[in-house]
């Protein structure tokens, strides 16, 4: 099949992307060139955005293929360096790249449970997968699981968790195109996400794996290059040292020393800011005691008719608004706005209110330190407080039961933050798209450097999230914050303009001068504006969006690729029809792959906000129902087929029902929490059900058959004499 | 298909490895953070230093780890004649 040594490929491959890259380069040049010349900032939005997507396309249709390996596998002739690129793309969604650093800047030392968690698990999947699955060398993970432990409910099991996991995965990837998509050109969401939905089309449908996977390195060129150059341009301004990684240590003792004097009452700035929280502590009040009127209204049976009312009450104020004269016309605008976002019902008006009345109480306290880790929540210090107010000593016995209760709130979040990254990391090594990508390199000893290479790359975005976190931080604290409202800077009008949900600033005491609690910052806002915050020309902006596009585009074609094999392979050919012919599996492959990026789209294009909490629920399902089946798998022969499918369903049953009782989306309440771990690291119970499922199931069962132990062997080492073949069609 | 004695030293040789290994990944990742707050109280260059080792630390070391593990087994399937060919 391979009409050309390994090496002759990897030397034709490098000189592509090397000449690819380059031209990429010369791409933003030129449009930098035109911007000087005048041409607009949308124009620009729309050049950037077409010319990469229509890009991927060409790639797409240039490796289009018929042939069954080609399609599920790229024809297994990836070299390990080009198929680290592409799991780095493949891995790394919207979510990591604009999201990532905005939680950290939100955070700090607790937002580092995604950092370490989503790196760490290549770890795993280093020592306990991708060689063996590699030397196994079929098409999708439910494979392996039906191979090793025979019978198609194993595989049954595995394509219905592999669906569960991937298709909320990729309906967020879906939204998160339509989002850059509608920012960026100004077209409406829907029209977004549909347009985002041809790009990825174009790449999976026609070429299967082997396209997606040159789009893949190709998107992760533009993606990386997209996020380095503001945060080295904007290191290089605050520091003077264009390794961000590095320099932003002083960055961070300046923020640590600023938040000290934030929150010190006898200093100007402290003093400042405490007229603000004060407001902010009324604010939280206000909407402490509107809940009560909410909740009671609802005791009472009367929910509908309160929800009315409150509309009403906006309606009412649009119907003034229009009539004043001379009509306010901006905040016209804003009263139909808030029309249109109003709450559907009462349920839904209840936990925006609570999101206001959080808001308001998060920013009446204390500056959290940026790299302090478990903050206790404070009950010692509030008690101090207000004894001394009072005048008195408050009791030893207060005392101690103060501590203990900061010293349990401290003990939760260390908790929950570790239980977290296990759930991430493992959930990492279990989430079949990532797996999959290691079924394509040419040998076992190319997928194993191949781990190292793709680790290596996505390291280079996520070291340096922490480092832009903190750099902005920095701008926000130095030069934001005492400045006048006279003297904005206009990246803070800027975007302010755009969208008051990523940057509101509003001068709640009234003395002109900015306070940090007078500051509201949306977390996609960090990356978004850095090139603005470093003084870049608006074709960096651009930059950034267009890799925010291919990281939202590659993570959703692999997802969409992962969803169509299981389905077309695992169910169709393998479970329904084994005789099959190629044309008619590949056909049959690509029409689910349609029906499934519509019916995602379909899904992203009504908004449902939710979704965005599930993804990280996908990492806790995939950790419970794979991890334990897949390990086990290859280092204990004894598993066997009972084994697996009890390990398989206690993991994901318990996962899903300690989410059912815990997460308030599914009616659960945190009540119900064991060891108060969070329902997102609910992986954390159902991994060791999984674990002790595959071992009693199999212990109470007979051993394996030869075969399949033989299985285990060819699967351990990279070549054995007299061998069986894995490699099937 | 056979297993020889120099098979099973292979593999206990791997599991070994991988145990070895997976301590360096657990020590640089859970152990840091259970000892979080205590650890942020040295500071290094200005970073706190459990601060430090979940910003960058780790993963400097998860990548570390995957290199070397790579590269040993690499060489050992050579050492034990369990390589694959030039295809």
């Amino acid at each position: 099949m391979t009409t050309q040594s390994n090496s002759a490929f990897f030397n034709q491959l490098k000189r592509y992307y090397t000449f690819y890259t380059g031209g990429f380069i010369a791409f933003v040049i030129v449009l930098a060139i035109l911007e000087q010349m005048g041409v607009s900032n949308t124009v620009l939005g729309y050049i950037f955005l077409a010319a990469t997507i229509a890009l991927y396309a060409g790639i797409g249709i240039m490796s289009k293929t018929a042939d069954v390996s080609e399609y599920y596998v790229a024809g297994r002739r990836v070299p390990a360096l080009f198929n680290g690129m592409a799991t780095g793309a493949d891995w790394m969604s919207a979510a990591s790249f604009i999201g990532m650093a905005g939680t950290l800047y939100a955070s700090g030392y607790d937002g580092l449970a995604f950092v370490m968690g989503w790196t760490g698990g290549y770890v795993l999947v280093a020592l306990f997968l991708a060689p063996y699955l590699r030397k196994f060398g079929q098409f999708t993970i439910p494979d392996f699981l039906g191979a090793r432990y025979g019978g198609n409910l194993p595989r049954a099991i595995g394509v219905i968790a592999a669906i569960i996991c991937s298709f909320v995965y990729v309906v967020a990837q879906i939204y998160g195109v339509g989002l850059i998509t509608s920012r960026f050109t100004g077209l409406e969401f829907a029209i977004g996400v549909y347009a985002g939905l041809i790009g990825i089309l174009v790449c999976s449908f026609l070429g299967g794996m082997r396209a997606v996977t040159w789009t893949q390195v190709a998107q992760y060129i533009i993606l990386i290059i997209a996020y380095l150059i503001p945060v080295v341009w904007l290191s290089v301004q605050i520091t003077g040292n264009p390794v961000p990684q590095v320099a932003y240590g002083q960055a961070l003792q300046k923020v640590t020393a600023k938040e000290k004097e934030l929150n010190d009452p006898n200093s100007a700035l402290g003093a400042a800011e405490l007229t603000v929280r004060a407001i902010h502590k009324e604010k939280a009040a206000e909407w402490g005691e509107k809940i009560k009127t909410l909740e009671a209204a609802v005791a009472a049976g009367n929910g509908a008719a309160f929800h009315a009312e409150q509309k009403g009450k906006v309606e009412q104020k649009l119907v003034d608004l229009k009539a004043a004269v001379p009509v306010d016309e901006k905040a016209v605008k804003g009263a139909e706005k808030d029309l249109k976002d109003f709450p559907p019902d009462i349920d839904k008006l209840k936990a925006k209110w609570k999101a206001a009345e959080a808001g308001a109480k998060g920013k009446a306290g204390n500056v959290p330190g940026h790299a302090t880790a478990f903050a206790g929540k404070g009950a010692e210090k509030k008690l101090m407080k207000e004894a001394e107010a009072k005048g008195e000593t408050p009791s030893a016995e207060a005392i101690a039961k103060a501590k203990a209760e900061d010293q349990k709130a401290s003990n939760d979040k260390r908790n929950n933050f570790i239980a977290l990254v296990l759930c991430l990391m493992v959930g990492t090594a279990s989430l079949p798209h990532i797996l999959m990508r290691y079924y394509t390199t040419p040998s076992v000893r190319e997928a194993r450097v191949s781990v190292f290479w793709s680790l290596f790359f996505i390291f280079l975005l996520y070291f340096t999230a922490p480092a832009l976190a903190v750099l902005a931080k920095y701008v926000v604290y130095h030069d934001l914050v005492g400045s006048s409202f006279a003297t904005l800077p206009a990246w803070v009008s800027n975007w302010q303009a755009v969208d008051a949900s990523l940057m509101k600033i509003v001068d709640m005491n009234k003395d002109g001068i900015i306070q940090l609690a007078e500051i509201t910052i949306g977390g996609d806002l960090i990356v978004l504006a850095t090139p603005e915050i470093a003084g870049l020309p608006y074709v960096i902006s651009g930059l950034v969006a267009a890799g925010g596009l291919a990281a939202a585009l590659s993570t959703a074609d692999g997802l969409l690729l992962t969803i169509a094999n299981a389905l077309s392979h695992d169910v169709y050919y393998k479970m329904i029809d084994p005789h099959a012919s190629t044309m008619r599996r590949l056909s049959i492959s690509k029409a689910l792959l349609l029906v499934v990026a519509v019916a995602a789209a379909y899904t992203a294009s009504l908004k449902p906000g939710d979704i965005l909490f599930l993804v990280g629920a996908a990492f806790s399902l995939a950790a419970s129902a794979f991890f334990p089946a897949l390990v086990l798998g290859v280092f204990w022969k004894r598993a066997n087929y009972l084994g697996a499918v009890i390990g398989m369903l206690a993991g994901l049953g318990l996962c899903m029902y300690y989410m059912y009782m815990t997460y308030p989306f599914f009616g659960g309440v945190p009540a119900n929490e064991w060891f108060a771990i969070k329902p997102i690291a609910a992986g954390v119970f159902g991994m060791p059900a999984g674990f002790l499922g595959v071992i009693i199931g199999s212990l109470i069962s007979s051993a394996p058959s030869k075969e399949i132990q033989d299985l285990v062997n060819h699967v351990r080492y990279p070549s054995l004499e007299g061998d069986i073949d894995t490699k099937g069609a | 298909m056979k297993l020889t004695e120099k098979h099973q030293e292979y593999w206990s040789k791997n599991l070994r490895l991988t145990a070895v290994l997976l301590a360096v990944w657990f020590v640089a990742t859970f152990v840091v953070i259970w000892f979080a707050k205590e650890l942020n109280e040295i500071v290094i260059a200005g970073f706190p230093f459990a601060f430090y080792m979940g910003a960058q630390g780790a993963l400097i070391i998860y990548v570390v780890v995957i290199w070397y593990y790579a590269r040993r087994m690499n060489q050992m399937d050579k050492d034990y004649g369990v390589h694959e060919g030039e295809d």
